[in-house]
């Protein structure tokens, strides 16, 4: 009697424990499944730095560029505009740029290494979309107090000429300064810290 | 031929099979128009399948020839154009003729006990046939897949901690790419169809457990002959095989004319801008999802946080999950419940319109508000249904269906 209750005890940790060590082993085989989802090597690497050549952007004008399949937004911002930005806080949700939003280097108010570039990852932090370049402070099409800057066709978001988002808007962050350097006057390395930084 | 059944009944149990879901499954007699809704849906899954290996035949899962592909199929494939017609134009039907089975189900309480499981099983269709059509709409490649796709990858993104490394690994690249396309044509064409035919399965296994409701809420199984067999109940073959028939005849006349003169509804059904081959560094003007998801799109537009956006248009979804326990009234048809319970599904009904409209349309800052008050309407009705329910003043039921000529 006793051995046949031993008998049943021990077939029932045999079976617990086909049943746990089996389960982990199952879980385990997922991983490879699951990795296959992950960015290939080929994904990784097109994500590589690129270098762009700003001297051909007139003053007030931007160029697009793609990086990693994004585009990135080289802004030459005229003196007037340099100066309107200078003014505007009471309108911004993060004037100072205190969420990590950009590079250290471009923690200040122009949010960029020199007031004149501004280089801006154009998705919208709200939802992806690509905000459009609004820069005309005389349109009223964007409401009176428009001082130019970008706005966001998809939900409405408006940001100003440095990039940082409005007060109550859908976007819940100022746009994402990419990390960048200038490997001379006119030429801005774009996806790669420079070594200042 | 009875001997050729009879060895096939040894060896596999057709005649049992045909016995105990068709000549002699019974069903309420009292299906009225809203219980066409089900068969249908069986019909546009099966078109969907036949009509989507037809045009894996010819498609091209690759970004660069994808759009090319799907032109190719409309201009140069014979008949290519109306075999995808009727693969876009059945993905709306389909949604429509869903919301209506889920309507009827809201209507006569179907979702009650002892048929809780059964709505589940239906919930979960519904959500994987949102994932299905999702995927399905990137595969174009046109501005409107992109784009569309792009702000719905990235509502994963604004989960906290982790949220954007699963964006990352939905996408499997730093933006929506080949891979991504690739990866969605394989879950679109495998694997969520093999789970919608799973789940259609336990759907019916459940069903036909439980038996079908109807109009009236009560039980046909509680008034039997003495042959067992339900006084209300009539064989599901023939009297709803041809009722279906006849059902499908119509619905087939309004689909074919929609596929023919239609096809694109206005720009509802295939968007404009989804002719404009994908471009990743151009956003169209307004990003609006097909009309389908336009409801639940409202409601994430309506919070003005993300992640609470995001959240609050996952609640909606799962809050119907729990319809049967949110839901504690015994009485199950709405031909005997109160007038305050008609009253808040009417509002419930209205509001999820309006909401699909206003997802269709630019947020203005009037749309958002009238969004905000339809959204609130839309929860408050789970939020009344709850209090009302428990002690709601309801009519007395019949012993037997009502028959309304």
């Amino acid at each position: 009697m006793s051995d046949t209750e031993n008998n049943s005890n021990r077939r029932k940790f045999l079976t617990r424990s086909t049943q746990i060590l089996g389960g982990i082993g199952g879980v385990f085989a997922l991983i490879p499944f699951l990795s296959t989802m992950s960015p290939s090597e080929r994904a990784k690497s097109a994500g590589a730095p690129i270098e762009v050549d700003v001297s051909s952007i007139q003053p007030g004008m931007y160029k697009v560029f793609e990086w990693r399949g994004k585009p990135v937004w080289v802004v030459r911002r005229t003196q007037e505009m340099i100066n309107q930005i200078a003014d505007r806080d009471d309108k911004l949700s993060d004037p100072m740029s205190n969420e990590e939003f950009q590079p250290s280097y471009a923690k200040n108010k122009y949010r960029s290494i020199k007031p004149e570039f501004l280089v801006l990852v154009g998705v919208c932090t709200h939802l992806g979309c690509s905000p459009l370049y609004k820069p005309n402070s005389q349109s009223t099409e964007l409401g009176l107090d428009w001082k130019g800057g970008f706005f966001c066709p998809c939900h409405g978001s408006k940001f100003d000429l440095s990039g940082r988002v409005h007060k109550a808007m859908p976007a819940p962050s100022n746009l994402e300064v990419p990390p960048y350097y200038f490997a001379s006057e006119t030429k801005i390395v774009i996806g790669q810290d420079g070594e200042s930084a | 031929m009875s001997k050729f059944m009879a060895w096939i009944d040894q060896r596999l149990p057709v005649s049992n099979f045909v016995k105990n879901h068709l000549s002699q499954y019974y069903a309420p007699k009292n299906f009225n128009f809203f219980y066409f809704f089900g068969a249908l849906a069986i019909f546009i899954f099966i078109l969907q399948i036949v009509t989507g290996i037809f045009l894996t035949i010819n498609y091209k899962p690759d970004a660069d020839q994808a759009f090319a592909s799907v032109e190719y199929i409309m201009r140069d494939v014979e008949w290519g154009w109306l075999i995808r017609y009727m693969h876009s134009t059945g993905a709306s039907f389909f949604f429509i003729v869903i919301y209506l089975h889920m309507f009827r189900a809201m209507l006569y309480g179907s979702y009650k006990n002892p048929r809780e499981l059964l709505w589940i099983f239906g919930m979960l269709i519904f959500v994987l046939l949102m994932a299905e059509a999702f995927m399905g709409y990137l595969l174009p490649w046109g501005q409107m897949s992109y784009w569309g796709a792009q702000v719905i990858i990235s509502l994963f993104g604004a989960i906290p901690f982790f949220g954007e490394s699963l964006a990352l690994w939905i996408r499997g690249d730093y933006v929506i790419s080949d891979a991504t396309l690739n990866r969605f044509f394989a879950f679109h064409v495998i694997a969520l169809p093999l789970l919608l035919f799973a789940l259609i399965y336990l759907h019916l296994a459940a069903l036909h457990t439980t038996g079908s409701n109807n109009p009236d809420g009560i039980e046909i199984k509680q008034t039997k002959d003495t042959n067992g067999v339900p006084l209300d109940g009539i064989p599901f073959h023939p009297y709803y095989t041809v009722k279906d028939i006849f059902g499908l005849s119509v619905f087939l006349v309004i689909f074919t004319f929609v596929v023919f003169f239609l096809p694109e509804f206005g720009g509802y059904f295939l968007e404009k801008d989804n002719f404009v081959p994908a471009d990743p560094l151009k956003t169209p003007e307004h990003i609006v999802p097909v009309w389908y998801f336009t409801p639940f799109y409202a409601i994430l537009r309506a919070i003005p946080d993300k992640f609470g956006g995001v959240l609050t248009m996952g609640l909606a979804i799962f809050v119907l999950f729990l319809l049967p326990w949110i839901d504690r009234c015994k009485t199950k048809s709405i031909r005997y419940r109160s007038k305050e319970y008609k009253i808040i599904l009417s509002l419930f009904a209205v509001s999820f319109v309006g909401l699909g409209f206003i997802g269709m349309n630019p947020a203005t800052p009037v749309l958002t508000w009238i969004g905000r008050i339809f959204t609130l309407i839309y929860f408050g009705f789970f939020i009344a249904l709850y209090f009302i329910s428990k002690n709601e003043k309801t009519k007395p039921l019949p012993d037997r269906v009502t028959m309304h000529e």
